[in-house]
């Protein structure tokens, strides 16, 4: 009898609380090597962790030696992390090397996380944004095109080497306990600024049903860029006041005038270039994902605004 | 009590509050849709319409019970009157049936969202930004649409071309056709009076970022309008050339034509 070899799997962006989740629902079945660019982190004696930039020639060490099955990048620098030449680096060429690696090793299946953002917020966004729409944040700040430029190049290698099985998550604003994105530290924090007069509707998706949903999809070898949201909505004024935030009114006509604001505040919690997500919505369609992969959210966005009002700076 | 329960109590009768909850529309735990629309805001909405109907502007409608009572539909009217009062009155009649109610969604010009607290406003009780990918999500969702394919073409006109149908865009009928809506014709009379016009200052309209900036009072006035709705009109949809549309579309326009001339008829004086 033959013992059955369990799926080797790297994971990248280990550090983030969305990877320790997906890491916890795979250790059992799987083989784990995790990896982050930032930092080394402990995971327990099962599961080897680096503290890697995937630039660097040992980085395919890891391919040599742990034999991988499949990929699950989490690894994207937020724009709020590092400077814009450094997270070019990490999100665009490091990921063009770990693709690259990933064919050239035969790797059957990779999920890659991208970001609603890439979508980029205008006045005439419609709602329910879906898959075939066009990126345009990389017309609109230079902040964001590391991460459009990440998912041009997953795209590229999706249909350039099908064998890859690549599959590209695009979800709203990941929010829940441990998560340190914009979104997350503006709903714990007792006093957010606002922009006056607009409150554009949201999604916010818990990081536990993220994490299910990345299982999910690495689960199923279905192609393709899919969104991940739940089918409920809110403006975001109103889901301040749910967590229990005080709003702070910025002025916001004409629009220099935030601009300016913003840029000499150097508010990290309200960076400038995401002004625009917080005066227009960028709605999109989680519909596809849902039908491909039977992927229902457990947690209700009551569930989430009760944690944040609960809990002011949980992390 | 809360000031805001306070208000809602004396704004809203318990009857008013009933209606719109009866008009189950298909929104998220939290009360609102991925458009933003809001049941709470449409409340006072509705409420603040009904006086402006009933008592401001004296609305007769006819028939109204034409738009179907469920399925998605395009009502499509002439656009008048410098603001889009007809659009919310003809949102109104519909809303305000007592058999079959629905809260149609308007779609609205492309400057609207950029304005502050105005968008929002707009957003909540059911009006759309203009796009074509929001017509047709609606119309998959079911939902009833009213379209003025006018645009600022017809709403920024001058009183001395009152009720002069401009040029129709064709993109109503191409969504009618994909999704199998029919199409309600609407004829409004009575909007042109409510802010009559004399010129357009293009270069200050230019300059403030705005589709027109007309010379007229700075007050609506309280003319009697008639709302005529008529019969459902249904179209196929075969893969026609755009002549073809453009005639569907013509066909459309007149029977507008034919509803604006009846309420020009009935009408007995302006005011």
């Amino acid at each position: 009898m033959t013992n059955q070899r369990r799926p080797h799997i790297l994971v990248t962006g280990a550090a983030g609380a969305l990877a320790k989740r997906v890491i916890n629902q795979l250790r059992d079945h799987c083989d784990l090597v995790a990896v982050d660019f930032r930092e080394q982190v402990y995971l327990g004696d099962d599961i080897p962790s680096y503290c890697i930039d995937f630039n660097k020639r040992v980085f395919e060490d890891l391919f040599r030696r742990y034999k991988f099955d499949g990929v699950i990048h989490l690894g994207r620098i937020q724009s709020s992390q590092l400077t814009r030449m450094r997270r070019y680096n990490a999100n665009v060429l490091g990921t063009q090397k770990l693709l690259d690696l990933s064919h050239k090793y035969g790797i059957k299946r990779v999920v890659v996380l991208s970001t609603f953002h890439v979508y980029g917020a205008v006045a005439y966004n419609p709602a329910l944004i879906d898959e075939s729409a066009p990126l345009k944040s990389a017309g609109l700040s230079a902040d964001l095109v590391d991460s459009v430029e990440l998912e041009n190049l997953a795209n590229i290698y999706l249909w350039r080497y099908p064998q890859l099985n690549i599959t590209i998550l695009r979800p709203c604003n990941i929010v829940g306990p441990g998560v340190r994105n914009t979104i997350s530290s503006l709903l714990a924090s007792g006093r957010a600024p606002v922009l006056a007069g607009f409150s554009p509707m949201m999604q916010f998706i818990h990081i536990d049903d993220m994490a299910d949903a990345i299982v999910l999809a690495y689960r199923k070898p279905a192609r393709g860029v899919f969104n991940v949201a739940p089918q409920d909505w809110i403006a975001y004024q109103h889901a301040l006041k749910l967590c229990g935030c005080k709003r702070i009114q910025i002025p916001s006509v004409p629009p220099i005038v935030p601009r300016l604001i913003l840029r000499t505040l150097n508010l990290r919690s309200f960076p400038s270039y995401l002004m625009a997500f917080f005066k227009y919505p960028v709605v999109i369609d989680g519909r596809a994902f849902a039908r491909e992969f039977e992927f229902q959210p457990k947690r209700s966005l009551k569930e989430i605004f009760r944690f944040y009002r609960e809990n002011k700076h949980p992390v | 009590m809360s000031l805001a329960s306070f208000l809602k109590s004396r704004l809203i009768p318990a009857e008013l509050d009933q209606h719109i909850n009866r008009i189950r529309k298909p929104i998220g735990s939290l009360g609102y849709d991925p458009w933003g629309y809001n049941n709470e805001a449409m409340k006072y909405g509705f409420a603040l319409t009904k006086q402006l109907y009933e008592k401001y502007f004296r609305v007769e409608a006819h028939g109204v019970e034409n738009i179907p009572a469920e399925g998605p539909v395009l009502i499509i009217g002439n656009h008048s009157g410098q603001l889009p009062l007809d659009g919310i009155l003809v949102g109104y009649a519909l809303a305000a049936r007592q058999e079959n109610p629905r809260i149609p969604r308007a779609m609205i010009e492309r400057f609207f969202p950029t304005v502050p607290w105005l968008g929002n406003l707009l957003n909540e009780v059911g009006a759309v930004l203009g796009d074509p990918v929001n017509c047709a999500k609606m119309l998959a969702n079911d939902e009833a649409v009213i379209v003025f394919p006018e645009g600022v073409r017809g709403s920024g006109k001058l009183y001395h071309d009152r009720y002069e149908l401009k040029r129709f865009g064709n993109g109503f009928m191409h969504l009618a056709m994909k999704y199998k809506a029919p199409i309600v014709p609407v004829g409004v009379v009575g909007c042109e009076e409510t802010i009559p016009a004399i010129a357009n200052i293009k270069p200050l309209a230019k300059a403030l970022g705005i589709p027109y900036a007309p010379v007229a009072m700075p007050v609506v006035l309280p003319a009697k309008v008639h709302l005529n709705f008529g019969a459902p009109m249904h179209f196929d949809d075969l893969e026609i050339p755009e002549e073809q549309v453009t005639e569907r579309v013509e066909k459309v326009k007149a029977e507008i034509n034919r509803l604006i001339d009846k309420g020009l008829s009935e009408r007995k004086r302006l005011f």
